[in-house]
């Protein structure tokens, strides 16, 4: 993000896309509702009628994919009605003429048709939007995981600069990240193009600044994703793999593929808390301890950086990861020896400057420090653009509608759409292990619109198939009109009912995102006796 | 025992919560009043962190497969034989036979040592995590 999560509540308007806020950020969620207490407006985005949908000043309900068109849409409007910001334009950013050619030729007739959401809602949401002075977006999984996710990204963006909305307090674009450490595992360099704080393995001095630090020398040649890794491992070429807390076998689009990798390989190791589908693969299971048992950082979404303690010993019989790394680093003849997990924050301090300016002591007595903080004495920085916005200017992307990679046809006639549920977080490996949660959302439910549902003769709770080109599953039906008429909406917590044997391979070439949020689809029901 | 302050592991909002210990168990967990993010509040998650942590299903014991079967082990037969085996795919193949998957749940500490672990000992740059998932 960057702006401060606490920032949303001053915004007046509210711009969500692609986030099912209330169930995966629930934090963000009630700065949304304190903000709109005060007056703010909230405007939502989204293929479902979410529960933050149903209570927004202004419901868009695209069809799924449709994202670029329809914020084209908006912008369009924004420039025939004259709410560009031009001296944002002129001073901040560079190749506005390209995005306003593309807005000249756009249809908006053609618009309205691909997306489903009437012309004159577009404009209000549009008016909305750019006639504020405050003004944030809040995009998640929703808008990055389609073949176009990049593009779609860039196009808020668009919609952010041409209107000025960026580089202010209370005002930006901000992707909220889903797990809890996803953005510090990305700054600490758990990229296969990067060394921590986003420094280009492929840079020569990057590289001899962290081969002095090492003391070894370092490979220069960006490594692979992890679909590459899971999906074939680069035709076979990979023989091992180390995963430490993952569970692709859950998690990965294209599951058949993944066993497949995985089964072929000459060793895996895997390190978890509980037995997971990928574990029961392996050749070795490491036992970690939970975050109760050990003492370090993680990164929330606003970038804050705060410290998890230890509240208790290992569970008998359990290694914390930094232990079993220190030890297998030492069995492999480059011991890597830290006395305490302040101590390695103290290497990272030094070699990731983002990172400059933490130390555990300092965050031991704060609420957390967000980057950047360059050293000991920078105060951290609550929202990013105002020193920060990349390379200078803004650069305008202009993007184009792309249908989803997968057509839908007469024999896989809906469009189905995942994602994630309040009760649960991810594969479940840890939520579904609380009795609660699990008692709450303890299965998968595929939510189908009540007049789909009556044409097959679908009754809610009924267990029926649900099949895609790539396989089948059973799944509990949820009648609801949370979605509209011919979309279906499910999760991918459960290993009983593992969305992603049905889900495409299809990925945005550029950011490797696997396109989960739509397949095509049927709904069938279970028959009876032979 | 005085509760011990933390950060929620399930979403990237990043709540600072209290987790309340007896007997070296942990049995429950409370929202902080002055925490910024979680000002009092947390949500279900967040009440329900600590189920997890003494469930009966955890992993207690390195396991290695022996005949097809993953069978219990000591920790040092399970590092021996991964560090062997990870070093002989090391030599057999170059920087392109070994791969690491890097976690969100964990640490910043545990993520920076994991990618110098597989930057500096095996040599690669095949380090990912599932930040697109
Ligand atoms: S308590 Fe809920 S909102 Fe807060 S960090 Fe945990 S999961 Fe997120």
């Amino acid at each position: 993000m960057t702006n401060s999560i606490n920032e949303i509540e001053n915004a007046e308007v509210i711009l969500v896309t692609g986030s099912n806020t209330t169930e995966a950020h629930p934090q963000v969620a009630r700065r949304m509702f304190d903000a709109v207490d005060r007056g703010a407006k909230l405007i939502v985005i989204d293929p479902r009628r979410t529960p933050l949908a149903a209570m927004a000043h202004l419901h868009l309900p695209l069809h799924p994919g449709t994202d670029i068109p329809l914020l084209n849409g908006m912008m369009r409007i924004i420039l025939d009605e004259n709410l560009i910001d031009d001296l944002f334009i002129e001073m901040r950013t560079e190749n506005y003429h390209a995005l306003r050619d593309l807005l000249f030729r756009l249809d908006l007739d053609e618009v309205v048709r691909i997306t489903g959401v009437p012309l004159d809602t577009i404009s209000q949401a549009a008016r909305l939007y750019a006639r504020t002075q405050k003004a944030v977006i809040c995009y998640c999984l929703g808008i990055t995981q389609h073949i176009c996710g990049t593009e779609n990204v860039q196009t808020l963006a668009n919609l952010a600069m041409m209107t000025g909305h960026v580089e202010k307090e209370d005002t930006g674009v901000d992707p909220l990240r889903g797990q809890n450490n996803v953005q510090g595992a990305c700054d600490m360099g758990s990229l296969p193009n990067v060394f921590p704080s986003y420094q280009p393995v492929s840079n020569e001095d990057y590289r001899e600044k962290f081969e002095k630090a090492w003391q070894t020398s370092l490979s220069g040649t960006p490594g692979l994703t992890l679909l590459d890794m899971t999906h074939g491992g680069a035709d076979g070429a990979i023989r091992g793999l180390f995963i430490m807390g993952e569970n692709p076998m859950l998690s990965d689009p294209v599951l058949s593929k993944v066993k497949e990798t995985l089964t072929g390989l000459d060793f895996l190791v895997v390190v978890d808390l509980f037995m997971t589908d990928t574990a029961k693969l392996a050749h070795v299971v490491l036992p970690a301890a939970s975050f109760a048992e050990k003492t370090g950082t993680f990164t929330n979404s606003e970038r804050r950086v705060q410290m998890v303690r230890r509240a208790i010993p290992p569970i008998p019989g359990c290694k914390t990861d930094l232990e079993i790394i220190m030890n297998l680093s030492r069995r492999m003849g480059y011991p890597m020896e830290y006395d305490s997990p302040a101590e390695v924050m103290e290497e990272i301090a030094l070699l990731t400057p983002i990172y400059g300016g933490m130390h555990h002591d300092r965050l031991e007595n704060s609420w957390g420090l967000q980057w950047p903080c360059w050293d000991r004495q920078h105060p951290g920085t609550p929202f990013l653009h105002k020193y920060f916005f990349t390379r200078g200017r803004g650069h305008f992307v202009p993007a184009s509608h792309q249908s989803p990679s997968e057509p839908m046809d007469a024999t896989y006639p809906f469009q189905l759409m995942t994602g994630r549920i309040y009760h649960q977080y991810h594969t479940g490996t840890m939520s579904r292990k609380g009795t609660l949660l699990n008692r709450e959302n303890g299965e998968a439910l595929l939510q189908i619109h009540p007049d789909d549902a009556g044409r097959d003769n679908i009754r809610h709770g009924e267990m029926i198939i649900l099949a895609s080109r790539r396989g089948e599953i059973r799944v509990k039906a949820e009648v609801s009109d949370q979605v509209a008429p011919g979309t279906l909406y499910t999760t991918f917590h459960f290993s009983e009912a593992p969305i992603n044997l049905l889900t495409t391979g299809a990925r945005d070439p550029k950011a490797n995102c696997p396109e989960y949020k739509i397949c095509a689809a049927r709904v069938e029901k279970i028959r009876q006796g032979p | 025992m005085p509760d011990i302050l933390t950060t929620c592991v399930y979403c990237g909002c990043g709540c600072g919560l209290y987790l309340h210990e007896e007997n070296g168990r942990i049995t429950g967990s409370t929202p902080s009043r002055e925490h910024p993010i979680s000002r009092g509040n947390l949500c279900v998650k967040g009440w329900h962190l600590h189920e997890f942590i003494h469930s009966a299903e955890r992993l207690t014991q390195p396991l290695i497969r022996k005949n097809g079967v993953l069978t219990p082990s000591s920790w040092d037969e399970a590092l021996d034989l991964t560090a062997t085996e990870l070093l002989r795919i090391k030599e057999n193949t170059g920087d392109q036979g070994l791969g690491v998957m890097a976690s969100a749940k964990c640490t910043n500490e545990e993520n920076y040592l994991l990618q110098k672990f597989t930057r500096a000992v095996l040599k690669t740059n095949n380090i990912d995590h599932c930040a697109r998932l």
